[in-house]
């Protein structure tokens, strides 16, 4: 699984942060960084989740 | 307008969500032969998505009454009335394939009657569904003023009155009159200015958005459209709409205001709420009263299920209060949970979220997680700087129940969590103050 993030559609609202905060993470200046590009298994079903509570649908998932 | 840092890497460790709620599986047992779903809306696609997911592979409908597949309504009153966004980009991501989940599509014709007795849905166009397990999710409507209808005057709820908006944008008019100083109202107004119009925006209450914030936030959201040049009118209700002369009497010239004065205009925007769609299901024995009454588990009937903007259902976690919720985040939640509902043969824990939704208007991202309540503070920032976190305590005892976030994403998220865990207010201000 890799994670990508369209950042142009991306407006931080850090719904996939509060889902899977070992991936994502809205910081203080407002920027959504990826802390794993490539979460390991025991992820994959909160990354799917916060894939669809993205209110942006702004992330999407590679094989 | 926000900007964002490349992606970076680096990994700390954080306890991950707990979860209050788990799914039951999904059992396509042969008592639901046919799945029949009212509303090609988020919460029905959200829906479908989860019965499919869950291993449903049973018959399959929804129906809609607009001619469109499922599209994503929040961008209407911002990126596609701005012009920034075209009509491809609003469609909901499940249905960009509309044949990908075997959905028998009924898009374009209304709903027009429930009968719970025969259990079937009755067509305008006069067919039948009938259905073995009904999920009701038609939405609601946006308000109009009464009185006859003027050109000119405008609602945002549907694609089509967002299209129409729109093109009213695009012949540069003079001046934008907003009734209604709501979400949509505010971001109508926000998006009308960013294009370069000039906008009045005319409010009843005394702060904006008085149905969820208080007075003071309220204020700063009047503070940020002032600052960017909206004419902002508070406390003064709206007399009557005005039309023109002779040639333009059918065509609306301005807002008549209940001091006297009138707001010129040419274009006018109304915002002043919506009502649940239950229209169609009036004599079908369901109880109807503001949305479908359900219970804590959105079951309005056997076999019968609600979600949406529509549905109407006591969230235990706040009380025994009946609640209807306008968000988004509340939609696909509910969408997905009544899926389950629908499906489960053993007992379903109730359907008790902590509410979130955003707006963003202007470079502003307002986040509001739970419920508002009177006992207010700020623990975060400041209104005047118009970065600060807003938390709100439970009159009866020593519990966060809502937070408001202007421009901090983080804590909105952190919020929420802590009234999922029941913080304190000390915990709160522990963690969302600094």
């Amino acid at each position: 699984m890799k994670i990508v993030v369209d950042f142009d559609l991306c407006e931080s609202n850090a719904v996939c942060m509060g889902i899977a905060p070992e991936v994502f993470e809205v910081r203080d200046d407002d920027f959504l960084y990826i802390l794993d590009e490539n979460p390991g298994p025991e992820l994959h079903d909160r990354v799917r989740e916060a894939v669809e509570r993205c209110p942006k649908q702004a992330i999407t998932l590679e094989d | 307008m926000i900007v964002f840092a490349k992606p970076s890497s680096g990994v700390p460790s954080r306890p991950s969500r707990s979860k209050t709620e788990q799914a039951a599986p999904l059992t396509a047992t042969d008592s639901l032969a046919h799945i029949v779903i009212v509303g090609a809306s988020l919460a029905g696609m959200q829906a479908a998505q989860m019965l499919r997911r869950g291993g449903y592979d049973r018959s399959l409908t929804i129906i809609g009454d607009e001619p469109h597949y499922p599209y994503d309504r929040p961008p209407l009153s911002k990126q596609y009335l701005a012009g920034s966004w075209d009509e491809s980009k609003l469609r909901l991501r499940a249905a960009v394939d509309p044949d990908e989940l075997g959905i028998d599509w009924r898009i374009g014709v209304p709903a027009r009657a429930l009968e719970l007795s025969g259990s079937s849905v009755m067509m305008a166009d006069g067919t039948s569904i009938p259905y073995d397990g009904l999920i009701i999710a038609t939405g609601a409507s946006a308000r109009r003023l009464p009185g006859p209808d003027l050109e000119g005057v405008y609602v945002v709820r549907s694609l089509d009155d967002a299209r129409a908006l729109r093109d009213a944008f695009d012949a540069e008019p003079k001046r934008v009159a907003v009734i209604g100083a709501g979400f949509i109202g505010a971001e109508v107004a926000a998006t009308a200015r960013e294009r370069g119009l000039e906008v009045t925006m005319i409010e009843a209450a005394k702060s904006p958005l008085g149905r969820v914030l208080d007075t003071a936030a309220g204020l700063a959201i009047a503070d940020l459209h002032r600052s960017h040049g909206v004419d902002v009118r508070l406390g003064v209700g709206v007399h009557s709409l005005v039309s023109g002369e002779g040639a333009g009497a059918h065509t609306v010239a301005g807002v008549a205001l209940a001091d006297g004065t009138v707001v010129e205009a040419d274009v006018v925007v109304v915002g002043i709420g919506v009502t649940p769609n239950t229209g169609w299901l009036e004599g079908s024995g369901l109880t109807i009263d503001d949305g479908v009454v359900c219970d804590e588990t959105c079951l309005a009937a056997p076999g019968v299920v609600a979600a949406g903007d529509v549905a109407r259902w006591p969230n235990v976690r706040f009380g025994e209060q009946l609640t209807r919720v306008e968000q988004w985040d509340n939609a696909v939640d509910q969408g997905a949970y009544v899926a389950r509902r629908l499906l489960a043969e053993d007992e379903v824990a109730p359907f008790a979220p902590v509410p979130w939704f955003w707006s963003d208007q202007y470079d502003r991202k307002i986040q509001l997680a739970g419920m508002p309540t009177s006992s207010a503070e700020v623990v975060h920032g400041s209104m005047a700087e118009q970065r600060f976190v807003q938390i709100y305590g439970r009159p009866d005892r020593d519990e966060l129940v809502g937070a408001l976030a202007w421009n901090r994403p983080r804590q909105a998220v952190q919020a929420r969590q802590l009234i999922e865990q029941r913080a304190t207010m000390a915990e709160a201000r522990e963690t969302l103050g600094g």
